[in-house]
């Protein structure tokens, strides 16, 4: 049997690209954004390519949930070397708890020995599916791994946490999910990305998951927000260390 | 309603983060009737009970298997206490701690979760939560739907509450060990050994970023400059990811989020990224050669210039006085 490692991925927009709330809407204005895999899942999948190069018997299967424009990023996964590729179709966006109760399901049914991926997404940064995915399968979780050292019962991971590097042990199945240091993801190559045309990208559907969508958190406003500060420009320190006397009480 | 604060420690001491929550959740729970409670767990917890009851009740979960934070047993536990109090909301400071721990327990209790609050409004029957998304570009409201809800809150969001005398009480909880998970372990905690506050605790942080050259650079100028006021030091991804500075230090959106009384910002460029983590700070002071650099924007006063003329100049005056 095969170590099947599943990586969910998630389609955010570039993080270069600036965000403006739509005037009167519920949504930020994506078009003239453009769209990658989440920086920390594209760290998820460099690692689970990293564990198939370290043992042989491991399957990369990388997936995402919503429309049909997540492909692409799929596609890129594919491309970056991963075996093959879920799209479970849903309308987004989706919550935390839903996304984690998705792939519980897809979890039961394709067995995975490690679920891998980002610790945070850059749009909502809720940092919370991982911890809510191991939490509704009753597996360990390592969040926050800069260094994953796996075994054939389990891994070691080194965890970054406020106070410094933390190393948990964890047995498989586990969940696992990546912080920046881990890793640098490759960048597809061109026979990566020829190879990925011919990969499959399975589609399901939520009612083939037996899923209905439970909103847990609701959306009800979103505003902008823009700097209230001056930018004063200061010649020179003196000047600088005269204002920050007359403006805090550190002095 | 009753609110439930998970502690964050030092075995000792709550950390700053929870007395902040706690008086965040005091302003949730403000009714006739309403209640707040802080859960520590742990090991060999009386002193931390102390100093948690001066703040209000305390709940005390003490056992040789909940030495170490681990979210599988810690969320377990908290889980339990929550339905046995019949609490309406589980509240934490927002930390690598709260996201692991009551992440999880959010997993265990329904998963209506909000990250990363700064405040809340009533209206109706609801509460409806500001939180920051897109690196904080946008503020959004949201309303949760389920019971229990579970917040982890910013810091900056609320001041500790007044502490009574005397202090209220301390009850243990009971802990069901068979139902404690054991598929994972601690196997150390690589500290960084640091004279310096921690960057969330600090009334003054001094950040370096891309300007800095070398990890003696960093440690003579923005930690000596720190240091002029007892202060800590942080900072910018970028300095990071190319191993000039420790992942503890990191401020921003996928780091640590600050808001001390003065922000010194040397050689940051001022990505949205790094904003994210202390455009909120009160008086913010940017260094930079590059004179269209975006932190001039969010800051109060700039000098374009070399951080390595400016900085000695700066700790030489400050030395001066």
């Amino acid at each position: 049997m095969s170590f099947l490692v599943l990586v969910p991925t998630k389609r955010v927009p570039d993080t270069d690209g600036v965000i403006r709330v739509v005037p009167g809407e519920l949504d930020v204005d994506t078009s003239h954004l453009s769209f990658v895999i989440n920086p920390f899942d594209a760290i998820a999948v460099e690692e689970a390519l990293r564990l198939r190069e370290r043992r042989d018997d491991v399957e990369v299967v990388v997936v995402g949930i919503g429309g049909e424009a997540y492909e692409d990023e799929l596609r890129t996964a594919l491309a970056m070397g991963a075996d093959r590729a879920i799209r479970v179709d849903a309308a987004e966006p989706l919550d935390p708890w839903n996304v984690a109760g998705i792939l519980a399901e897809l979890a039961r049914r394709l067995g995975p020995r490690l679920v891998l991926m980002g610790k945070q997404a850059v749009d909502d940064d809720s940092a919370q599916t991982g911890q809510f995915l191991a939490a509704q399968l009753g597996w360990p979780q390592a969040t926050f791994a800069s260094r994953i050292d796996d075994s054939e019962h389990g891994a070691e991971v080194a965890r970054e946490t406020d106070y410094g590097i933390e190393t948990l042990s964890v047995t498989w199945p586990a969940v696992i999910t990546a912080d920046l240091r881990l890793n640098e993801p490759r960048y597809a190559s061109l026979p990566g990305i020829l190879a990925a045309r011919g990969k499959p990208i399975e589609e399901m559907s939520l009612e083939e998951l037996g899923i209905e969508i439970e909103p847990r958190v609701e959306l009800v406003g979103l505003q902008q927000v823009s700097s209230q500060r001056t930018g004063r420009r200061l010649e020179n320190v003196t000047e600088l260390l005269q204002c920050l006397r007359e403006n805090t009480e550190l002095f | 309603m009753h609110v439930l604060v998970l502690a964050e420690h030092d075995g000792d001491r709550l950390r700053a983060g929870t007395t902040a929550a706690l008086g965040f959740a005091r302003r949730l729970a403000d009714g006739d009737g309403d209640q707040v409670t802080c859960l520590v767990l742990g090991d060999s917890l009386a002193t931390v009970a102390d100093d948690a009851a001066t703040f209000g009740p305390v709940l005390v979960a003490s056992h040789a298997d909940l030495a170490e934070p681990l979210a599988d047993r810690w969320a377990e536990v908290t889980a339990g206490v929550m339905r046995s109090e019949s609490a309406d909301i589980l509240l934490g400071a927002s930390s690598t701690f709260s996201r692991d721990i009551l992440g999880r327990a959010g997993g265990l209790l329904g998963g209506a979760m909000a990250s990363d609050v700064t405040g809340f409004h009533r209206d109706g029957g609801h509460l409806v939560w500001q939180r920051p998304m897109y690196a904080g570009a946008v503020t959004a409201s949201v309303v949760l739907h389920g019971n229990p809800l579970i917040v982890t809150v910013r810091p900056t969001a609320a001041e500790p509450p007044e502490r009574s005398s005397p202090p209220a009480s301390i009850t243990p909880v009971e802990i069901d060990l068979g139902r404690l998970p054991t598929s994972t372990g601690h196997l150390g905690l690589d500290g960084r050994p640091s004279h310096r506050p921690d960057v969330t605790e600090a009334r003054v942080v001094v950040s370096g970023g891309r300007g800095l050259k070398t990890t003696e650079d960093f440690e003579r100028l923005v930690g000596g400059l720190a240091d002029r006021f007892d202060g800590a030091t942080g900072s910018s991804r970028a300095l990071v990811d190319a191993g000039l500075a420790p992942n503890d230090l990191q401020v921003g959106q996928t780091g640590k989020v600050v808001a001390p009384e003065l922000y010194i910002a040397v050689g940051i460029s001022g990505a949205v990224q790094h904003l994210a983590g202390m455009k909120n700070s009160r008086v913010i002071v940017a260094v930079n050669s590059d004179p269209h650099a975006p932190i001039f924007e969010v800051a109060d006063y700039g000098i374009v210039g070399d951080l390595y003329d400016i900085v000695p100049e700066m700790i030489r005056q400050l030395d001066a006085d």
